[in-house]
């Protein structure tokens, strides 16, 4: 008796007892939730595992206009409503990031801006967008602002390249011809170049402090080389422009109303999240940084360069990560006015169809979770980059 | 001398001059204007075009807000007969419904009550100058859940303890509990004082569920606009702010192994995905997960769902609370002989939670928004009212009055939120430093 009072105050042997019973626990709630879950299965007549994948979806998942990955509705399967879901997904939060790091960038400015005006703009815009749910913002712009647009045959028109209609944007598609390959070696040529560049401009700034504008210098070389490479090869891009033809526009790429209204609710609102870390990032910098470079007498486009952005950066990007992350996930809030992204098109109607909701919510589930580990890793490389090198 | 060049009115003694008033570039509204507006050239710029940007904006919302405002309507025609602007004559027709959704209207009465009795039992724990907040707190915290359930919901029906042959049984249990609370106490015996009065508070609290304040039943499904959104976001916040606690105590029991895997794993999964795919799981998954002739409705399953998203999230704030704490409290308090949990609860977590506030109430703010979410999964919250309003042919072509309306309502919840989390920080802060 004593000597199991003893056992049971002997902290190796609570521990262990503890996560015996843990185990325990979990396992058996794992049997129950399988034994549960085939019961019914079976009682619904569904059948578990990945074949209906392989079935015909028979439905379009995607508007004709954007059906980018040749979506064809007699022999498509719900394997290809996934890719065409991922296929969406993605062009949404990509261009999404890329805007909303731009309007976040320069709202986190305006808003340290000694201009009281300009400074009051910025605030009003980061605390509307952040006190009201995206979801509202992406009714609001849906609903009120691009349906409230032209019909087709009155289209904004720009430069008669992208016509702008309640809709859809109808813009120019590039045709897949030889012109492309070279394209994209002139663009691995002058990011090679870039490279290069950067390590020799690098060098030379630390041996001997002579200053050259790397960021100019390359983006003008990713300008120029593909073009230098195409007159060289004689080939030249063709775009297919959009043409009205009745009562639509025919030729080029339609990105439907509701991508063009997610993707603003996207940037708007994300936008406002990164405004708030880039202004935090800026001001972590300490005000003895800017009078030790005014010190040794830096140019103010020097301090920003030098002192401010690197240590900024630092502060910056582990919130600005995060926020990508957001942005990729509440894309998945697209089925609330019909863009054909994953959760829509996958996660709602391929479950309704074959009833396989397990396997489905598994799929999406770990779409997304690979893509949050890819920005993390991607953005932690980054980091590392940018982070205090101590020596 | 310069000093009498300039004033030649009267000569003074070499530092006898009286102070002059600065020049008036240098002061007043002049000097205000140079330093904040006007310093250099592309700020004047800058000035200007905002001052516009505000003047494109500013005054024709205002004229619609309030200007041309159209308050009496029984339809869209009424509308379009006013002055051209906002019609809230649409917001205040269909106030009930925005407010209360499907609630009977009879009964409207209940979560007014649930209401009025949270925000006498809320304001005076929240704001510090209010004396009593234990008073307060207490029955806010171990009564109103309670009493709101009954409140809002009816009775529920629980077969173990709605039964009144086994009523007897219980209610022998519930004295035994409470006498072996009671001789905890005299014992000074913990154990048997913890065990004896929570397991019949428990016990009491499941009997008194099956009978409530004899109201009708009231079916969730009936829940809708403000009242559904505050349900939701008030019970996954009761909810998560535990759930987080422990999941994230669990994270950091290195010596449990399993414990902290298992917690880690459930942190992740959830904060890799979107809410709307926990939410998609919980309707679609949930009642396969339930054996046969169980089952939930659609408010429980988006409440479960939120609950751990929200849950995981909350996990990572307090995670961040518990690591900012030096090793040496927690040395301190084993020293003192402390076991795990006094030091955890005692030492540890109050000052963790009180750093991480922001965090928290940031989260809260989400879980607000987020809220908005289950319209996709069906439920009538206050957004899904208004979608469905301005669908309505009787009202077609509002949707700028019902989403501004939406909208402030969310702003001011919101807001309200986070400058109170900002005034808390502050005054947590002050404390510190003396």
């Amino acid at each position: 008796m004593n000597r199991i009072a003893n056992l049971w105050y002997d902290q190796n042997f609570r521990h262990l007892f503890f996560q015996v019973l843990a185990v325990l626990a979990i396992a058996y709630f794992g049997y129950f939730l399988f034994d549960n879950t085939s019961t019914n299965l079976e009682r619904l007549n569904i059948k578990p595992g990945f074949d209906f994948m392989n079935e015909i979806a028979g439905f379009m998942p995607t508007t004709d206009g954007m059906n980018l990955t040749g979506f064809d509705l007699n022999t498509s399967t719900h394997k290809d409503v996934f890719i065409v879901g991922i296929f969406n997904t993605l062009l949404l939060a990509i261009v999404g990031i890329i805007l909303a790091t731009i309007l976040g960038f320069v709202m986190g400015i305006l808003r340290l801006s000694s201009n009281l005006i300009i400074s009051f703009i910025s605030s009003a815009y980061v605390e509307g967008m952040r006190n009201i749910p995206l979801l509202l913002w992406i009714l609001i712009w849906y609903f009120g602002v691009i349906l409230a647009g032209p019909n087709v045959r009155q289209s904004f028109n720009i430069f008669d390249t992208a016509f702008i209609n309640k809709r859809y944007i109808a813009v120019p598609q590039p045709l897949y011809t030889d012109a492309i390959i070279f394209l994209c070696i002139g663009l691995l040529i002058a990011l090679v170049a870039a490279i290069f560049l950067r390590n020799w401009a690098k060098k030379r700034l630390d041996t001997e402090g002579k200053d050259f504008p790397v960021f100019l210098t390359s983006a003008a070389m990713f300008l120029i080389i593909p073009y230098i490479l195409l007159a060289i090869s004689g080939n030249s891009i063709s775009w297919e422009f959009p043409v009205l033809k009745g009562f639509n526009y025919i030729n080029g790429i339609q990105l439907p109303a509701s991508y063009v209204a997610m993707l603003m609710a996207l940037v708007f609102y994300t936008g406002a999240y990164i405004a708030e870390v880039v202004r935090a990032g800026i001001l972590a910098v300490s005000s003895g940084q800017l009078d030790a470079a005014r010190s040794i007498g830096l140019r103010e486009g020097q301090i920003s360069r030098f002192v401010v952005i690197p240590q900024a950066l630092r502060v910056i990007i582990p919130p600005l990560t995060s926020q990508y992350l957001n942005l990729t996930k509440n894309s998945s809030l697209a089925i609330a006015i019909g863009y054909t992204d994953l959760v829509n098109v996958f996660t709602g109607i391929s479950l309704m169809q074959t009833g396989n909701a397990l396997e489905i919510i598994m799929l999406t589930m770990a779409f997304y979770a690979s893509v949050s580990i890819l920005i993390s890793i991607f953005m932690n490389w980054f980091n590392k980059h940018v982070a205090i090198v101590e020596r | 001398m310069n000093l009498n060049e300039t004033n030649t009115a009267a000569t003074y003694p070499i530092g006898q001059h009286p102070s002059m008033p600065p020049p008036a570039a240098e002061r007043g509204i002049i000097k205000w204007l140079n330093i904040n507006l006007f310093n250099t050239w592309y700020n004047s710029i800058a000035t200007v075009l905002g001052l516009y940007f505000l003047y494109l904006i500013i005054p024709p919302a205002f004229d619609w807000v309030l200007g041309s405002a159209t308050w009496e309507a029984s339809s869209n025609k009424d509308c379009r007969a006013g002055a051209g602007g906002a019609c809230w004559g649409f917001i205040r027709a269909r106030f009930v419904l925005f407010m209360y959704g499907f609630y009977d209207a009879e009964s409207i009465w209940r979560p007014n009550l649930a209401g009025i009795l949270l925000v006498a039992l809320a304001i005076p724990v929240l704001v510090p100058k209010i004396p009593g907040t234990r008073f307060f707190a207490i029955p806010l915290i171990f009564l109103y859940p309670w009493l709101a359930i009954s409140l809002l919901v009816g009775p529920i029906k629980i077969t173990l303890f709605s039964d009144p042959a086994f009523l007897v049984l219980w209610i022998v249990l519930i004295i035994s509990l409470v006498f072996l609370g009671f001789r905890g106490i005299k014992t000074n015996n913990l154990a048997k004082r913890g065990l004896g009065f929570s397991l019949a508070y428990v016990a009491i609290i499941l009997i008194y569920l099956n009978w409530g304040l004899g109201l009708a039943p009231m079916e969730t499904n009936r829940f809708g606009g403000l009242l559904l959104t505050l349900v939701l976001a008030i019970t996954s916040i009761v909810v998560s702010l535990p759930l987080g606690i422990v999941l994230a105590l669990g994270r950091r029991a290195e010596s449990l192994p399993v414990v902290k895997y298992f917690c880690i794993g459930v942190i992740e999964l959830f904060r890799a995905v979107p809410l709307i795919t926990v939410l998609f799981m919980a309707v679609n998954m949930i009642p396969l997960f339930l054996p046969q002739g169980y089952s939930f409705d659609n408010l429980v399953m988006a409440l479960i769902g939120l609950s751990i998203f929200f849950g995981a999230y909350m996990a990572e704030v307090v995670r961040g609370g518990l690591q900012a704490i030096p090793k040496g409290q927690f040395e301190a308090a084993a020293s003192i002989g402390l076991n795990y949990y006094k030091s955890t609860g005692l030492v540890v977590l109050p000052q963790a939670l009180k750093i991480v506030i922001p965090g928290i109430v940031n989260t809260f703010i989400a879980m607000t928004k987020d809220t908005s979410l289950v319209m996709i999964i069906g439920l009538f919250d206050i957004l899904m009212i208004t979608k469905s309003s301005i669908t309505d042919a009787k009202w077609l072509g509002l949707e700028w009055e019902g989403y501004a309306f939406v909208g402030l309502l969310f702003w001011v919840l919101c807001f309200s939120m986070s400058r109170y989390s900002q005034w808390l920080e502050r005054r947590l802060d002050t404390e510190r430093r003396n």
